[in-house]
């Protein structure tokens, strides 16, 4: 028996989510006393794989096939479901992500798993197999027991920090087998942001609403990420009105982020904007009203116009450092 | 061509949530439930898509007959017909097995989902029915056309999008901006109420997940206000008290 850790890759390096899944599969092999395995599809250099063991993978399993360069879901579950036959995986533990959701959930049918998504805590292993997971979009939590012999855990950000040691992981090539029918689903184009830093991996976010009046003035926005090397997002209404792209949008309709940091300006904390911000650690409202309902979820709140607060934190920001 | 569209029954999301019977069960009292807002999507595509091209929609629930209002304004919204297996939808495994014991009895071209249930929010049940009819599954889908045989998706990945073609049949989650939502008229809402709804009865019972207990979230403490005048402050406090710069 064994753990295993699905790894991502993001512009040729291994994701930050993905380290955390990594360090909580350690953690859960600890606890089952044996190791965690690494799973990495796709061509990525082997320096980068070799140090998943300071965050505790004992091995990497690496398919370097480069029809896995690009994430196609049906063929990752595949792969993955190989992977755990391989190395009798009882668990695996995945972040959260669009592709890590949809290749958990075929992988659970084609293994039989158990599955528990949005997962926030280690498992109780006490009795039975619990793990706790965040529902109805953060405003409650469920106990679930994994009835099944394996078990897939999605885990959220920010729920596991590995602890580093000096340890090195053996890398050890993979070639499961392909078929043709996995890559039924043809990946036609990617249109993708580079550079930028991803919203759902970043530490911190900046996010702008109505407030901000037009995307014009979206330049104190980015430059108050810039200083903080953070994200941008924004609320429903920004997106519906093509102020900023779509993916930028979180909330009950969009996505779901738990940064370290989550600074709100001109947003006015509608219960579907909240839910998808909702279990990040420390919340900044900067609004000018006072009794806008972003307060009510706020950790530090300041009650002004953000044309005028939001450039002197950027200063104090660069002053800092 | 044929349409399956699942759809959720769950809480308003401005609802609050609470529970009952020492934590085990939602507590229902005063809760209005509607149509998952991601199932709103795929209801509302797949109506466009029979509008545009011809065919039926039919709309499957699984759950208790509390969700028959829910079914109802789907068949208001434009559906021809729908199907509830009656049974509580407590594990996504079990609610899975269902819509793929639907789907293999009537063959659809297109299954059209969510990307998540807002209750649960696990973003599965799509994933495990393709892989149960053996069949692509693609989440979350921004965009979908139909052309002769083959379905053209856009899906959206961190940071950007995916532009992806496959042959149906095809498993969907889906999420906005695919289709406007549809409000139910008064000819609907009366032609909804003769439109067939067939109740089924599940087949097997087996549950991958169990929920022992429910847990509300520790409330927040008071926010700290800091002046706006001395905005600058909230950088030093982010970096001494709460340490997260
Ligand atoms: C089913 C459903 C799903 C939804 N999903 C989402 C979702 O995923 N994400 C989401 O965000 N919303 C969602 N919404 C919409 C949500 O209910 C709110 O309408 C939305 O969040 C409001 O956006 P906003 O705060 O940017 O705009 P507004 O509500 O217009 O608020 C603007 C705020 O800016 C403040 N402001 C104005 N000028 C300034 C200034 N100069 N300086 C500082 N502050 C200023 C105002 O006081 C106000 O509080 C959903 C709604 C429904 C019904
Ligand atoms: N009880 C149910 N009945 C019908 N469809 C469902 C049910 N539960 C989930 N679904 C469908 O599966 C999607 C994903 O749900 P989930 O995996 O629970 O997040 C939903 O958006 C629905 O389209």
């Amino acid at each position: 028996m064994s753990i295993l850790a699905f790894v991502e890759i993001a512009e040729g390096a291994i994701k930050k989510t993905s380290q955390e899944a990594v360090g909580y599969a350690a953690e859960v092999a600890r606890m089952r006393n044996t190791t965690a395995t690494a799973v990495v599809l796709g061509e990525i250099a082997s320096a980068e794989l070799e140090n998943l063991g300071r965050i505790g993978a004992a091995k990497v399993l690496q398919a370097a096939d480069s029809r896995l360069n690009e994430g196609n879901i049906q063929a990752y579950a595949n792969v993955l479901a190989q992977a755990v036959e391989k190395e009798n995986a009882e668990v695996v533990v995945l972040a959260k992500s669009s592709l890590g959701d949809a290749v958990a959930a075929r992988l659970a049918a084609k293994i039989k798993a158990s599955l528990a998504s949005n997962a926030v805590e280690l498992p109780d292993t006490s009795n039975g197999f619990i793990v706790k997971r965040s529902i109805y979009t953060g405003k409650a939590f469920a106990y679930t027991e994994m009835n099944s012999d394996k078990k897939i855990i999605a885990i959220k950000k920010n729920v596991y920090t590995p602890a580093e040691t000096e340890n090195k992981a053996s890398v050890e090539a993979f070639s499961p087998t392909l078929q043709e029918a996995d890559f039924n689903v043809k990946i036609k184009e990617t249109v993708k942001a580079t550079g930028d830093i991803l919203l759902p991996e970043a530490d911190i976010v900046v996010s702008g609403g109505r407030g901000l009046k037009g995307p014009e003035n979206w330049g104190i926005i980015e430059e108050l990420a810039g200083a903080l090397g953070a994200a941008t997002a924004c609320s429903k209404p920004v997106s519906d009105l093509d102020w900023r792209p779509h993916h930028e949008h979180v909330g009950q309709t969009g996505i779901k982020i738990s940064p370290n940091l989550y600074i709100a300006v001109g947003i006015s904390g509608a219960i579907q904007h909240l839910a998808g911000v909702n279990s990040s650690r420390v919340i900044v409202a900067i609004n000018k009203d006072a009794d806008a309902p972003f307060f009510k979820a706020a950790d530090y709140g300041i009650v002004g116009d953000a044309f005028d607060v939001v450039p002197r934190l950027t200063k104090a920001v660069k002053e800092l450092k | 061509m044929k349409i399956l569209v699942c759809i959720t029954h769950v809480p308003d999301t401005t609802t609050k949530i609470s529970f009952t019977d020492n934590n085990t069960k939602l507590n229902k009292a005063g809760v209005q439930f509607i149509t998952g807002p991601y199932d709103d999507y795929a209801l509302s595509r797949a109506i466009e898509l029979k509008e545009a091209s011809g065919g039926t929609v039919t709309v499957l629930n699984v759950g208790l007959a509390e969700t028959e209002p829910t079914i109802r304004k789907a068949l208001a919204v434009g559906a021809d017909d729908a199907i509830r297996v009656n049974a509580e939808p407590t594990d996504a495994f079990f609610v899975a097995t269902q819509i793929a014991s639907i789907a293999k009895q009537n063959t659809y071209d297109l299954i059209l989902m969510g990307r998540e249930s807002i209750d649960f929010n696990s973003g599965q049940v799509h994933g495990l029915v393709g892989e149960m009819l053996g069949i692509p599954s693609v989440s979350p889908v921004m965009k979908l056309d139909i052309e002769g045989t083959t379905a053209k998706l856009s899906r959206e990945i961190e940071g950007g999008k995916e532009q992806l073609e496959v042959s149906l049949p095809l498993v969907a989650g889906c999420q906005e901006p695919i289709a406007e939502w549809k409000i139910p008229n008064m000819r609907g809402i009366m032609t909804a109420r003769t439109k067939p709804l067939k109740v089924v009865e599940p087949t097997g019972k087996e549950e991958l997940t169990t929920v022992t207990k429910y847990e509300l979230p520790a409330p927040k403490g008071a926010c700290k206000m800091i002046p706006a005048e001395e905005a600058e402050k909230l950088i030093t406090l982010l970096r001494t008290e709460a340490k997260v710069l």
